[in-house]
């Protein structure tokens, strides 16, 4: 599952384009953590300081064992162990789409938080559009779930996403749309199968 | 066995400094008597502090030659291969002062009235304890500990070392462990101190000279302390309902096998622990309180502290549930620590601190490879 996580690290598409909007020394707190990959990559890359909070006892095992401070808990309980403005950017990486309570996650995200950062499959991906139109749920290497075994309860396109930031006073600052390791600049949400933002409170 | 330590002996170690308690009041001279397993290296840098809590002792790991079924409390963790690898590291367990098995305590004779101290003994506080412990690992060449690590009124000894000592102790391990007592805690603590002073055998704590112990007083101090470290989970399925004899006898007798139990807990404890000793320490789990001197600002208090922390927490543990773990690992956020927090899903309590649990084990284990690479480093 983490057998190595620096490589696991490199080929996570998403990790890149993060690591790339995150400053040398700046102080991070990574939502669903997993195994601290990603933790691990920017502590390497960019000397970050930072936590992971995460809910699965193996995964809390592998954070250690990758040297990332990690928290146990739940993120639809809240971020309660954190204080306002705590860090410069609260990450949530390939877990929007799994969070009960996504409303109020990405409100405390940005109380925690100067900036918020997440990254999700795209279901507008035309790949998704057309299994649909075919008749059965998608499954592929970015959702790899069979729809009555998914723990993805809020999926959304990047139009789905956007509209949402803009009905609660959260503004996106930078995008990045990808098929795969290869950036998509025309048609993202029918050509892009990941997206990563970046965003912050609306003043 | 292959994966004990093996044959142990307890060792001592006499103090002529006077020793100052926060109470004010003092000991001129006292002894602690301690085990340690594993070897410590040339860099004096693999050492490793194990605290205990209310009812422990030195004798952690391994047994003694002529009482081998006398295992150390902790075997299950410390030792060759377990999580706390006395391969790797210096283990180092001692007898808090105030206790009951070899280091000064109330039952031990006071040098200058050649009587048992009993009710002279002064009231003891984590301080102190840390205080103590810091003058034996002095005598032992320990400028800094790689890990402190403890249970329950054993974490917050650990988590105390980070505060009066920060350059000590690398890595604090706060285990079902809270930042103070709740007034629920202390209420528990005070019903079962009443049972002891109450109890026409207490003597004001010089029952010794009066050759009597107040057992009754201790086994209910015991039975109703014991309560509080099991689940009501737990209980129910070990007990349950249960007759003894399968049936209602309509008598105050034992019916319930929960009943049985608890006075058999009761009843072993009383025959070998020290009434004033559990005075002490239930006063001492009181007084705790890294916040009170701050202001009650346990933010501020914790500021002092540069270790890194593993904080671990058991899901039925009602004494100091994982709440309780959460407010020590808030105010380690606020001042920027390294800090892992684990929630262990136990059925067993408080006391699940003292089982074997395959994820306690498996964060103990992976957290701890981590240090003994830093040792080595």
């Amino acid at each position: 599952m983490n057998n190595d996580a620096t490589s696991l690290g490199i080929e996570r598409p998403d990790f890149a384009a993060i690591a790339a909007w995150i400053p040398t020394g700046a102080s991070v707190l990574d939502l669903g953590c997993g195994d601290g990959s990603l933790l691990r990559y920017l502590k390497e890359k960019r000397a970050v300081r930072g936590y992971g909070v995460e809910i699965n006892d193996r995964d809390i095992v592998s954070c250690i064992v990758n040297g990332v401070s990690v928290i146990q808990n739940n993120l639809d309980s809240g971020l309660s162990d954190f204080e306002d403005n705590a860090f410069d950017f609260v990450i949530l990486s390939q877990t929007l789409q799994a969070t009960r309570h996504t409303e109020a996650l990405m409100q405390e995200m940005l109380r925690v938080g100067r900036e918020g950062i997440v990254s999700f499959p795209n279901f507008g991906h035309w790949r998704n559009r057309l299994s649909i139109m075919l008749g059965n749920m998608p499954v592929s290497r970015v959702l790899p779930y069979q729809w009555y075994d998914t723990p993805n309860v809020h999926l959304c396109t990047l139009d789905d996403f956007e509209d949402f930031c803009g009905a609660h006073r959260v503004t996106v600052l930078e995008r990045r749309v990808m098929s795969g390791k290869r950036e998509v600049r025309a048609l993202p949400n029918l050509l892009g199968s990941t997206a990563v933002y970046r965003f912050e409170r609306a003043v | 066995m292959s994966d004990s330590v093996g044959i142990v002996s307890a060792q001592r170690a006499t103090f002529d400094t006077p020793l100052v308690f926060r109470s004010g009041a003092s000991l001129p001279r006292y002894e602690l008597v301690y085990e340690t397993y594993g070897k410590l290296n040339a860099a004096k840098s693999n050492a490793i502090l194990i605290c205990h809590a209310l009812s422990g002792h030195h004798h952690v790991a391994g047994y003694y030659q002529d009482d081998p079924k006398n295992i150390g409390w902790w075997d299950n963790m410390v030792g060759p291969g377990k999580p706390i690898d006395t391969n790797k590291f210096f283990v180092l367990g001692v007898n808090n002062l105030g206790g009951c098995h070899g280091s000064t305590g109330p039952s031990s004779i006071n040098p200058e009235t050649g009587q048992p101290y009993g009710a002279n003994f002064p009231l003891i506080t984590v301080e102190d304890w840390v205080e103590s412990q810091a003058r034996l690992a002095d005598r032992l060449g320990i400028r800094q500990f790689a890990a402190i690590v403890g249970g329950s009124l054993g974490g917050m000894q650990a988590m105390q070392w980070s505060l009066i000592y920060p350059d000590r102790v690398r890595h604090v391990f706060a285990i079902a462990a809270a930042p103070n007592l709740t007034a629920q805690n202390i209420a528990f603590n005070d019903v079962a101190r009443n049972a002891i002073l109450t109890d026409p055998d207490f003597h004001g704590g010089n029952y010794y000279q009066h050759k009597v112990v107040p057992t009754r007083g201790l086994r209910l101090a015991r039975m109703l302390g014991h309560i509080t470290y099991l689940s009501d989970d737990a209980m129910a399925n070990k007990f349950g309902r249960g007759l003894r004899s399968g049936q209602f006898n309509y008598s105050y007798e034992i019916e319930f096998e929960i009943e049985s139990y608890l006075r058999y807990q009761g009843d072993k404890f009383a025959s070998y622990f020290d009434a004033n000793t559990y005075l002490l320490m239930t006063k001492a789990l009181d007084y705790f309180d890294p916040a009170h001197d701050f202001d009650g600002d346990l933010n501020q208090a914790f500021s002092r502290a540069e270790a890194n922390f593993l904080v671990i927490s058991f899901t039925t543990d009602w004494r100091f549930s994982p709440q309780r773990s959460h407010e020590i690992v808030q105010p380690l956020l606020h001042n920027r620590r390294n800090v892992s927090y684990a929630e262990i899903d136990s059925t067993h309590g408080h006391d699940s601190f003292l089982t074997q649990h395959a994820q306690y084990f498996a964060v103990m284990r992976a957290y701890l490879d981590n240090v003994s690479r830093e040792c080595a480093a």
